[in-house]
């Protein structure tokens, strides 16, 4: 070692500097070690993979737009719906920082869907992962609350009667039901105190999704991430995050902005409702009164069932019910490639969702409860019964010694 | 790629239920015809001429019971009017303003800043004079009705004798398109209701069209902008994932995976 690279005279001023600030708070090797050259990762992941990263994005994206919007909107029933059409028509660009708000928590779902099958498909929730997998759905709660709560904001038709009958869920509580709904409405009815509260929650809620985003993070990096092989990676097998799969994953972004862009710029309204461009009216209940699509499933199971209060805990169970899932499956075998009955199960399972989507969409009537119910009770099935009973009796193809053989021979 | 294609699959399927609900429930109604308007497609933008029609169309007809309150005389330069056009556009119109230093209400004339001023002073006047139908607001009607602009269109040409046997209510007129069929608004749109200066054909159709794309400028001022803003950064954002991907391919050329 030459005695010029080694001596403080060798080194450059801001090679000086960085040391002087590493030795004082080490932030740059911390994150080398978080999401650089220091954070191994299995190097046979695929494109499911870039999911998360596209979900912190849209976070991103969301906070960055929202901050904008906060500052040009009023929180009172009679001015909020006016001061959105104000950003749309007045504010600089408004109508972009709104339009990539609003399509922006449908991107973000979408995204975050695909995260949670990849999970689901992967076996990402088994041994050692379990943690990791809890804070995921604490942090799709928290999106599905912070969602609610911002489509109140622009205070039209669906917007009231959306918080109307979602508040109203709690009612089913007995005893104390109503009260916590007088609690929530801040008052006896949806009006000026319930879009107060409901304002700074959703700009508080965000910045609890980032915090538990750090812990998804860290939940992550005790185990190290999962792979589409589900076999634990030998340290061979695996390549530094940076710059590989930083690089992949900022190639995903692009594309998927993209098809973000086509709709913000092409089908704004696509994912809306026609009625939420009609201000708010507490004496006119429009037609039918639809969620957001990201909630349609639930809303689904909520209607199918005839009891209100048994409605209100199926609904919420099929979410909790996810807590469980490290234990409800009972094979050992991560990954789905190496599972073919559950692979058909796991895929049933997703035509059950959508369909109790399209269910939650329609007014009930005719036939639609009873395909709603038989959905449900298919829903609760694949959970309860189908998966740990797949994971007792199906024999798994046999799994591959390391990541590197199957890679290696694919590879010849 | 080939996964990637496969992954962007996976985004529109998953976002296919989202968008059905609406189609879904527009099919109770009956099937609207799709008129080709100039501001469809990617760069689709506004005719300011017809614009202007449209505009002409609202004043003397729509404007008697339905309000704009969301459009100020200033963004009228957008339909392609000059800054005096629209001074003196706007000073066609009172305004209340005030109080005054005697503390008294006044009328004046209408500056370009000033919202176009309603036909109603409130929604309990508005239903007297409509035989207690509210004539809604038209800033926003072509977003706020399933269908949007084609709706509207065909909405104002879809009144019908009302098929033998069926019940109308009094005061309401039979339409196709309307939910429910039973419309408190009359028959507004006929042959030859407006003459245009332009000289432009006015049968019913064409003033229904006209006065539905002035309708959705109000709507959506911003489409143009839209627009263009949209086709310079998807365009960008397809080269950056192309340059993303030629430098990805290269920095895993010596991975196995």
């Amino acid at each position: 070692m030459s005695t010029e690279k080694s001596g403080p005279t060798g080194k450059s001023a801001w090679r000086k500097a960085y040391e002087w600030h590493e030795a004082r708070l080490p932030i740059v090797s911390w994150l080398d070690h978080s999401l650089g050259t220091k954070y191994p990762v299995p190097r046979n992941l695929n494109y499911w993979w870039n999911f998360g990263s596209l979900a912190m994005f849209m976070l991103a994206v969301m906070i960055f737009t929202g901050i904008f919007l906060a500052m040009n909107y009023t929180p009172h029933v009679s001015l909020a719906f006016d001061s959105v059409e104000h950003i749309m028509r007045d504010v600089n660009y408004g109508w972009l920082i709104r339009y990539m708000h609003a399509n922006g928590a449908s991107f973000f779902f979408i995204v975050v869907y695909i995260h949670i099958l990849r999970g689901m498909y992967y076996g990402s929730y088994k041994s050692p992962r379990e943690v990791l997998w809890w804070i995921g759905i604490l942090i799709y709660l928290a999106m599905m609350a912070t969602a609610f709560l911002g489509y109140v904001l622009p205070w039209g038709q669906m917007s009231f009667w959306g918080a109307t009958v979602i508040t109203n869920f709690f009612s089913a509580i007995p005893g104390i039901g109503q009260s916590i709904v007088t609690l929530l409405w801040g008052g006896f009815s949806v009006d000026n105190p319930t879009l107060n509260r409901f304002f700074s929650l959703h700009y508080l809620l965000p910045f609890v999704i980032v915090g538990l985003i750090f812990l998804h993070i860290w939940a992550l990096h005790v185990p190290g991430a999962n792979n589409p092989l589900g076999i634990d990676a030998a340290p061979a097998d695996k390549i530094p995050f940076f710059p590989y799969y930083v690089m992949k994953d900022v190639f995903g972004l692009g594309v998927f902005v993209v098809i973000y862009f086509i709709a913000v710029f092409w089908f704004p309204n696509a994912l809306g409702e026609p009625d939420n461009y009609i201000k708010a009216n507490p004496l006119q209940t429009p037609e039918h009164i639809v969620p957001e699509w990201y909630y349609l499933p639930f809303y689904a199971i909520l209607r199918s069932i005839p009891n209100k209060l048994l409605g209100v805990i199926l609904m919420f169970g099929s979410i909790l019910i996810l807590f469980a899932l490290p234990w409800l499956d009972t094979s050992r075998v991560r990954s789905g490639n190496f599972r073919p009955v559950f692979r058909i199960f796991f895929v049933t399972w997703i035509i059950d969702v959508l369909i109790l989507g399209w269910v939650g969409s329609q007014p009930p009537e005719g036939i639609i409860p009873t395909i709603g119910l038989i959905g449900t009770i298919w829903y609760f099935i694949h959970f309860a019964v189908i998966l740990p009973v797949v994971g007792w009796l199906e024999t798994p193809k046999p799994l591959p010694a390391s990541i590197s053989q199957p890679v290696l021979q694919a590879a010849e | 790629m080939k996964k990637y294609l496969l992954a962007a699959a996976a985004v529109v399927a998953l976002a296919i239920p989202s968008v059905l609900p609406t189609s879904l429930r527009a099919a109770e109604h009956v099937e609207l015809p799709k008129e080709n308007w100039s501001f469809n497609g990617v760069l689709g933008g506004f005719d300011r001429a017809q614009l202007q029609r449209g505009f002409q169309v609202y004043k003397d007809v729509c404007a008697a019971c339905h309000s704009l309150n969301y459009v100020s005389f200033r963004n009228f330069e957008a339909l392609g009017y000059s800054e005096e056009q629209v001074k003196s556009l706007a000073a066609q119109y009172e305004v209340e303003d005030g109080p005054d230093d005697s503390g008294d209400m006044f009328k004046r004339k209408a500056k370009p800043s000033d919202h176009i001023p309603k036909p109603f002073a409130n929604e309990s006047m508005a239903r007297l004079a409509n035989g207690g139908a509210l004539p809604p607001d038209l800033s926003l009607i072509t977003k706020a009705r399933v269908g949007g602009p084609d709706y509207i269109y065909n909405l104002l040409l879809g009144y019908e004798e009302p098929p033998a046997g069926f019940v109308m209510n009094p005061g309401s007129s039979y339409d196709k398109y309307f939910p429910g069929n039973q419309i408190a608004m009359a028959k507004q749109i006929s042959d030859g209701l407006v003459t245009y200066a332009d000289g432009s054909p006015n049968d019913a159709a064409h003033i229904a069209k006209d006065v539905t794309a002035f309708l959705h400028w109000a709507a959506e001022p911003k489409l143009e902008a839209r627009h263009s803003t949209g086709l310079r950064v998807t365009l960008y954002a397809l080269i950056f994932a192309v340059l993303a991907y030629l430098t990805k391919r290269r920095i895993w050329k010596n991975i196995p995976h």
